[in-house]
């Protein structure tokens, strides 16, 4: 079974968005496109569609979160869907109550799309195997697992900026042992067939065969940066130094904090990313976050569109044209 | 107690070296003949194993019954009766029960719900330490006496090396083996085989050197002390290539390994199928060949279930924050009759894993046909095959990455003491 399977429906229709593993480019390109008809809505000062009038989506976060929840609650709105939001400090699973017991409840409640983000690896297949024929699931990140709404962005940005693609290298670099941006994004880059995929990390923050996902890995980030197109900086927790894994953060960013020097490596018109939030002086530099070449702020801007497009072809109300 | 006959079956006693066609004489609970009629047998039952084989019980070193303190995953009568359903005739239990098994009456306990439930032998393991908690020796003689054939941690390490070179000298002193296992906790955090799939799981992973390191302290320290140490559920390729060194140095070291292990790899966890979610993991295809390999050769001398029976509840959650285990006993026969079907080895071998090696490991008196022996046997039908199907299940144990596997082998009549506990 290939992992992305359950979120397939038999008819092919994308049921769940729960990872962009077993996602193939054309299916990322007809997300990527709608989104593209989307962005315009946003453009607009009646900044609505009707595509999720009747719709209940639930924010279900079990993980703080300000952009992306934004986002999905400003897609949610401007598709006219109703939007609940929970707080999970305040619900009943701090009393115990286990998360497919939660999922039911609010099952109950006619609630039919849940965008949940949870710090288990797997949360989401969890809730999308149990569901409902007619509820759908979209991941808003499960643990170290998937982030597939964030990679389907991140690809968004990159192909407006540079729609050639597979002529293009993309380095990430950072934490991607902890990173469940960095594994969606390699899977979408390679189903879009980018050009090269670089990591950039220290040993100790690199997953194990992280070769065997078609990834080219750098210890030395001069080296890995070298003529690359564009730069992913993942976020470096706190808990990595904590856990044995980095000195400390000055030391990380000596040795891999994206500056405006290292990034003069790259390609001259090369653009930088992040996922957010950024650690300023830890992984990038202020003159490189606020530089001429980041697009942080477009990647947040870009999330909205992307999140309109996946919430309404899971819950098969996209237009025809993209609706496979 | 009345006198069987057991006609027509093929008769394969690993230890001793018998594999061939003839009749069984059972008396007085015990093998009385293999073969012609011993003189003045008493009126007796027939038992017609024509077409099927007739090997002694199986004999499992690590399955958890869940009793005292889980009767809600499962109790000592409705697992001692899976295993029954399974071929396994004797079963010991690891003491990390609750309360630990560190004290006799706790042994007392466990014996006497065994006595009562009359299905499998049931052997408790004793703690090598108090609680289990590493710090203190458990009374290791006490617990010789009430009746455990050997002293364990069950998963639980002995962090301090100190503690664990005197618990396995004084073991030595009481003539007892150990049972460890070969998991070293701080690198055990994680709940999947550190590789390919974990890592593109997002899951946390076990590192084979977890396992490595653990087994590298116990050969150094079976070298120190001459203790006789068994290394419970191996799991990876290095830790076998350990481990034969250790053997080939003359250690007085045995290990066994879970039967999924011969048949399952990561791969099983690929869509966060939590019944895949196992102590110790699932790894990879070249970890489970050596492993294969090692049983048929017999660097691993035993074959076990690791039976671990949850409540339903217990899978129904994400994939880390599940329970590990699978419900195992009824699939150990299969497992290692997959393996014969697959090439491996022959048949005697294979049974040898489950009966013989296992008994010999801990000095039990069974595993065995000789004449004389306790009458616990098993008859299956080798030549039948039946998907795995835990709805099925005797256990109260309803979870398996096997579910919906094809093995080969059918359990007929099991026998303890000369007394039929099943047929099927």
């Amino acid at each position: 079974m290939v992992e992305g399977d359950i979120q397939i429906a038999p008819d092919g229709r994308l049921r769940h968005c729960l990872t962009t593993q077993g996602m193939d480019g054309e299916r990322i390109t007809g997300i990527l496109d709608l989104a593209e008809s989307f962005a315009g809505v946003n453009d607009k000062t009646i900044k609505k569609v009707p595509l999720l009038r009747g719709h209940t989506v639930v924010n279900l976060f079990f993980e703080s979160s300000t952009r992306t929840r934004s986002t999905f609650e400003l897609a949610a709105k401007r598709l006219s869907a109703d939007v609940l939001n929970i707080d999970v400090q305040r619900s009943a699973t701090s009393k115990g109550e286990s998360l497919l017991d939660t999922i039911a409840n609010l099952q109950a409640m006619q609630c039919d799309l849940f965008v949940m983000r949870h710090p288990e690896s797997g949360a989401a297949h969890l809730v999308a195997r149990h569901v409902d024929d007619d509820v759908h699931v979209i991941n808003a990140g499960d643990g170290l697992h998937a982030h597939p709404t964030q990679a389907l962005l991140d690809v968004f940005t990159m192909r407006r900026h540079k729609p050639d693609l597979s002529e293009r290298s993309v380095a990430i670099v950072g934490d991607l042992r902890h990173s469940r941006v960095a594994r969606s994004e390699i899977h979408a880059l390679r189903a879009l067939g980018v050009g090269e995929i670089r990591a950039i990390a220290p040993r100790t923050l690199l997953p194990v065969d992280l070769e065997a996902l078609g990834v080219r890995v750098h210890e030395d980030i001069d080296a890995g940066l070298a003529d690359v197109d564009i730069i992913v900086m993942l976020r470096l927790q706190r808990e990595r130094m904590e856990h044995a894994l980095l000195p400390s953060s000055s030391e990380y960013f000596a040795g891999w904090g994206l500056t405006p020097e290292r990034l003069a490596r790259a390609r001259p018109d090369a653009i930088v990313m992040h996922p957010g939030p950024t650690n300023r002086g830890v992984e990038i530099d202020s003159r490189v976050a606020d530089g001429p070449q980041s697009v942080i702020l477009e990647q947040v801007t870009n999330g909205i569109a992307i999140r309109m497009a996946v919430m309404a072809l899971v819950a098969g109300t996209a237009p025809q044209r993209e609706g496979r | 107690m009345t006198a069987l006959h057991i006609t027509g079956g093929r008769v394969i006693d690993p230890a001793s070296g018998h594999d061939g066609e003839a009749d069984v004489w059972i008396d007085g609970g015990r093998i009385a003949a293999i073969g012609a009629a011993p003189a003045s047998f008493p009126e007796h039952e027939r038992v017609d194993a024509s077409g099927c084989i007739v090997c002694p019980g199986l004999v499992d070193l690590g399955a958890r019954l869940r009793e005292p303190g889980e009767r809600h995953k499962g109790t000592i009568a409705s697992e001692s009766r899976a295993a029954i359903a399974g071929g396994i005739t004797t079963v010991c239990c690891p003491p990390d029960t609750s309360p630990v098994v560190d004290a006799p009456a706790t042994v007392e306990l466990i014996r006497q719900r065994a006595i009562e439930a009359d299905q499998a032998r049931v052997y408790p393991i004793g703690a090598l330490t108090a609680g289990l908690d590493g710090q203190y020796l458990a009374p290791m003689r006490a617990l010789a006496r009430a009746g455990c054939p050997a002293m364990g941690q069950a998963d639980r390490d002995v962090g301090d090396s100190h503690v664990l070179r005197s618990a396995l000298a004084y073991a030595a002193t009481i003539d007892r083996p150990v049972i460890l296992p070969a998991c070293t906790p701080s690198l055990s955090h994680g709940c999947a085989h550190e590789g390919t799939v974990a890592s593109g799981l997002g899951l946390p992973g076990i590192p084979v050197a977890a396992e490595t390191t653990a087994v590298a302290r116990i050969i150094a320290l079976v070298a120190d002390t001459g203790a006789r140490v068994h290394i419970g559920r191996l799991s990876s390729a290095a830790a076998v290539e350990l481990l034969a060194r250790a053997k080939a140095d003359g250690r007085p070291i045995t290990a066994d390994v879970a039967a999924h292990q011969l048949e399952l790899t990561e791969s099983a966890l690929i869509g966060f199928d939590t019944r895949a979610h196992l102590r110790p993991p699932l790894r990879s295809a070249g970890d489970r060949d050596a492993l294969r390999e090692a049983v048929a050769a017999g660097v691993i001398d035993a074959v076990c279930s690791d039976h671990r029976p949850h409540e339903p509840d217990a899978k129904r959650r994400p994939f880390e924050a599940s329970d590990a285990g699978l419900s195992g006993l009824e699939t150990l026969l299969g497992l290692v009759l997959a393996r014969v079907a697959a090439g491996d080895c022959d048949l005697a071998t294979a049974l040898a894993r489950v009966t013989a090696g296992p008994a010999r490991v801990l000095g039990l008196p069974a595993g065995t046909l000789s004449v004389g022996a306790p009458a616990d046997l098993c008859i299956f039908d080798a030549d039948t095959e039946g998907v795995v199907e835990p709805e099925g299940f005797v256990s109260r144990g309803r979870d398996t990455p096997l579910t919906g596997h094809m093995l080969p082998g059918g359990v007929r009549t099991v026998l303890v003491e000369g007394r039929i506990r099943g047929t099927y």
